[in-house]
């Protein structure tokens, strides 16, 4: 695979970076500057290496100087207790911060939001104590005069400096691997919307974890040069507040989510921070602390994207954006999979006696459905009536309390989202969820990473699904500036992207105008006539009888009539539960 | 090391009743300004949806205003070394109330308030990372105020004990209990009879609806943010009798009180309440097995449990729609 022009510009750009570096280090004479020097590599690695998890997933930690703290004491105790060096230890740090990952990801992945936030707080705080406890209080690392390189111990702060620098350039090309590659798009997706991403057939619990690992592993490695260089490990140095806060305030000034950011942070707050200490410390012992916060409220208040991406921005205002390069595989003729006749007798999918309640309300009572291969199935019924709980149920949203569900012969029941749509259920929800800060074809090549092998193949597919549904002129708008007729179509392009052989759509066509409406109606046939079997939810009752040709109406949780749509209308349970008497008789008069 | 670890584990393993029911008591009394303070950090979320990271070191300044109202403020030498501290402590609230409205009126509001307050994700994290940069602040500026050494306030209540069958109940701890239990009743009545507690419970439930009821909810917020950490001063002030305190001090109570906040449920103040309660009796009881040190790796336990097996809390309640 050849390498596209951004990232070919970042790795010149990393390049830069660390031949600056190198010639700075050789200009400075003095060890103090060599030292500051060296912290400002090594938080800059640690930044990103938190910008890897809470940058790119949204996922914000407090708590990464749990991992910092455990490379530290691994290199500490491994050196006093078994006498290895740390060239062995720090490596082995990545190891003991990735299954630390692994640990603390395993249940506090099962939280979002603040919660996740106050949970990952915890760590760190937590293993302070049982540190202390321990007492390992303050651990000075033994010098070892005999083998001093071999032990990385050097009489030259220089070679502190190039050994930093080798971990933030590592940091930074698996930052630049990440960004581009389908971990860091489905990750993207999970920090704009993580149920979508998940029905979109995103793994989103293993690329958590992932994230979690390699960020951890990342930054226990940093945490272990850290160790290195400093000498002395104390449990509050290392597993405190200040280093997770650190981390993330590095990242927050210079721009979270970018590559640059976190580097931009280290190399202003940095050697700010340290030389007001040095300079005041004796006076002002909280100089440091108070520089931080002064920082990060002033960047909040002034540029709470960041400084990276404020330049950008201004920059971009300049220069115009790069010319995304052309998805030429649009034209590549759609390989639709063979079209299956619609009136093949087997049922794709089958629901028998699905019950769930919440607390004391019963949401769906003992439902029986089934939807014919090569269908257009419509689900009607009063508001609360549990429509969207029956689809919330059918794609492993929600876990039903009893009965089955079938799809193609296989059961449902129990599977997480992104595995239902990996057997070939997609859907589109009621309110619309995109990616708003991701291109149109970048949200529906989420969506086709499910049936491709790889990236390629994904943005192919994501392609052919927009030109099916009417969208290929808009690949490249942004999701956040298109129309809600677009984001409906989009999200339609989404769920058909992976080759689907049944989509859900949920109320597809609300808040939408009529001129709209027959676009989106004519993209729904087009997609029905290619073979998908589609089951719709949808209050716009006139459009639905030329539509489908099949009703089921739910409510209160129960199904009260099913049939083809004159039938249905004229049921009287229906008119009494939804449709009103003067209303059918309106309809069932146009009708004739 | 470890044999040490291992012969302090070992004795503390075997415990009476009597040493139970004594460690229930300690923390039925230490919890009640554990639930005072998770009271004004209960405050503050219900209303503003924001986590307050800066918490701990407004708890810390409690103390600190505590501690110079009873010392060179003469309070002590005034209303006597037994009152004087109480009456320090109540004083500390309303001078952290009006550091709290400055706090909220130039920096906090900027974050939150109408239109950023329905807000999930950046936005809410933006507020967060803002107290932390108050907390930092705080935190820091008071070690360059009122330096790092270790300081307490000298009471006779807290040296002296009165006896209830083999159960010693400390004087200092069991006035402060009064003295927190009666502030939590008085702010629970705030809330839920005044005007102004009534628009305060408005703002927190909805705040755009009630905006478009002629709630001033900036106003609403600066109140519930002030009071918020007001109260929380008094807890401190209350424990700064009885402990001593530094300026880094604040933070081992953060998660006190998080943890008592997110037992209650987040949002509730009931709940917030009887959640502190509870972690005073947890750190205090987990003595009795555990190592001294590990009491509040003990909390930390329970903190992570509660979110994990019960997120909504004893008194909260989850509602997400798809």
């Amino acid at each position: 695979m050849t390498l596209s022009l951004a990232v070919k510009r970042q790795l010149w750009a990393i390049l830069g970076f660390a031949v600056a570096v190198l010639v700075l280090m050789a200009l400075l004479y003095s060890d103090y500057f060599e030292l500051v020097l060296t912290q400002v590599l090594l938080w800059a690695a640690m930044s990103l290496a938190w910008n890897i998890l809470s940058g790119y997933s949204g996922y914000f930690s407090f708590g990464h100087a749990v991992f910092w703290g455990l490379g530290a004491y691994t290199v500490a105790l491994g050196l006093i207790h078994l006498d290895l060096s740390p060239w062995l230890t720090i490596p082995a740090g990545a190891i003991v911060g990735g299954l630390a990952g692994a640990l603390i990801g395993f249940p506090t992945f099962r939280l979002r939001g603040h919660y996740f936030a106050l949970a990952m707080l915890a760590y760190p705080l937590a293993t302070l104590y049982v540190f202390q406890w321990l007492g390992y209080q303050e651990i000075p690392l033994p010098m070892k005069r005999e083998a001093p390189i071999l032990y990385m111990q050097f009489a030259d702060p220089r070679a502190y400096v190039a050994l930093a620098l080798g971990l933030l350039v590592i940091t930074l090309l698996i930052s630049l691997r990440v960004e581009n590659s389908r971990f860091g798009m489905s990750l993207f997706a999970i920090k704009q919307n993580e149920p979508a991403a998940e029905a979109a057939g995103i793994d989103t619990w293993r690329w958590k974890m992932l994230a979690l690992m390699l960020s951890g592993a990342l930054a226990s490695m940093a945490g272990g040069l850290y160790a290195v260089v400093l000498l002395v490990v104390t449990p509050e140095a290392v597993f405190g507040m200040l280093v997770s806060a650190q981390a993330l305030i590095l990242a927050l000034f210079g721009g979270v989510g970018s590559l640059w950011g976190p580097v931009i942070g280290a190399v202003v707050l940095v050697p700010l921070a340290e030389g007001l200490n040095a300079e005041l410390g004796d006076v002002l012992p909280g100089i440091q602390g108070v520089v931080y916060g002064v920082a990060i409220i002033a960047i909040i208040l002034l540029a709470p994207e960041g400084v990276y991406w404020r330049i950008r921005d201004r920059f971009a205002g300049h220069m115009p954006e790069p010319i995304p390069t052309p998805v030429t595989s649009l034209t590549i003729p759609a390989t639709p999979r063979e079209v299956r006749a619609p009136t093949a007798a087997a049922d794709l999918l089958v629901l028998h006696d699905v019950g769930i309640s919440f607390g004391g309300l019963r949401a769906l009572d003992g439902v029986d459905l089934s939807v014919p291969e090569g269908g257009l199935y419509g689900i009607i019924g009063p508001n609360g009536a549990g429509k969207t709980t029956l689809f919330n149920v059918i794609n492993g949203f929600l876990a039903s309390d009893r009965g089955n569900i079938n799809f193609a012969g296989e059961s449902l029941v129990g599977l997480p989202p992104n595995q239902v749509c990996r057997r070939g259920i997609g859907r589109t929800f009621q309110v619309v969820r995109a990616f708003p800060r991701m291109t149109v074809l970048e949200n529906v090549t989420v969506g086709a990473f499910v049936g491709a092998a790889d990236n390629a193949t994904a943005q192919r597919m994501a392609g052919i699904a927009l030109d099916r549904v009417g969208l290929g002129a808009r690949v490249n708008a942004l999701a956040g500036g298109l129309t809600n007729r677009e984001l409906r179509l989009m999200e339609l392009a989404r769920a058909l992207a992976p080759q689907p052989r049944l989509i859900l759509l949920d109320e597809t066509l609300a808040g939408l105008g009529h001129d709209d409406l027959d676009g989106i109606l004519d993209a729904i046939r087009q997609v029905r006539s290619e073979g998908v079997t589609v089951l719709i939810i949808e209050h716009t009752m006139q459009a639905m009888i030329q539509l489908v040709d099949h009703f089921d109406v739910l409510d209160h949780g129960r199904l009260i009539a099913s049939g083809t749509p004159e039938t249905v209308v004229r049921n009287h349970e229906v008119i009494e539960a939804y449709l009103g008497k003067k209303w059918a008789e309106q309809v069932v008069e146009a009708a004739k | 090391m470890t044999s040490v670890a291992a012969a302090r584990y070992g004795r503390a393993m075997a415990f009476s009743l009597t040493d139970f029911l004594q460690a229930l008591a300690a923390g039925v009394l230490v919890g009640a300004t554990y639930a005072l303070m998770c009271v004004g950090l209960g405050i503050i979320f219900g209303a503003m949806r924001v986590i307050n990271f800066a918490q701990g070191d407004f708890l810390m300044l409690g103390m600190y205003a505590a501690f110079y109202l009873a010392t060179s403020g003469g309070l002590s030498a005034f209303l006597g070394p037994s009152g004087g501290p109480i009456v320090a402590a109540f004083l500390a609230g309303p001078i952290v109330f009006a550091l709290g409205w400055l706090i909220h009126r130039f920096i906090v509001a900027r974050v939150t308030g109408a239109g950023a307050a329905q807000t999930e994700g950046a936005g809410a994290y933006g507020q967060i990372l803002t107290t932390l940069g108050i907390s930092l602040i705080l935190q820091n500026g008071g070690l360059i105020v009122f330096g790092s050494a270790p300081t307490g306030i000298r009471t006779p209540l807290s040296r002296s004990s009165w006896e209830i069958g083999d159960i010693l109940l400390n004087q200092g701890r069991s006035v402060s209990f009064l003295v927190a239990v009666g502030l939590a009743v008085a702010v629970y009545l705030f809330l839920g009879h005044t005007r102004q507690g009534k628009a305060l419970r408005a703002a927190a439930d909805n705040s755009q609806a009630a905006l478009y009821m002629g709630i001033d909810v900036d106003k609403a917020h600066r109140i519930a943010w002030s009071l918020g950490v007001g109260i929380t001063a008094v807890a401190g002030g209350l424990v700064a009798g009885s402990q001593s305190f530094q300026p880094y001090t604040g933070f081992d109570f953060v998660i006190v009180m998080y943890a008592g906040v997110v037992l209650g449920g987040l949002g509730s103040i009931l709940g917030a309440f009887w959640g502190g309660l509870v972690i005073g009796i947890v750190q205090q009881t987990s003595t009795l097995i555990l190592p001294y040190q590990l009491q509040n790796t003990a909390i930390f336990v329970v903190f992570l449990l509660i979110i994990f097996l019960r997120p909504q809390g004893m008194f909260g309640r989850l509602s997400e729609r798809t």
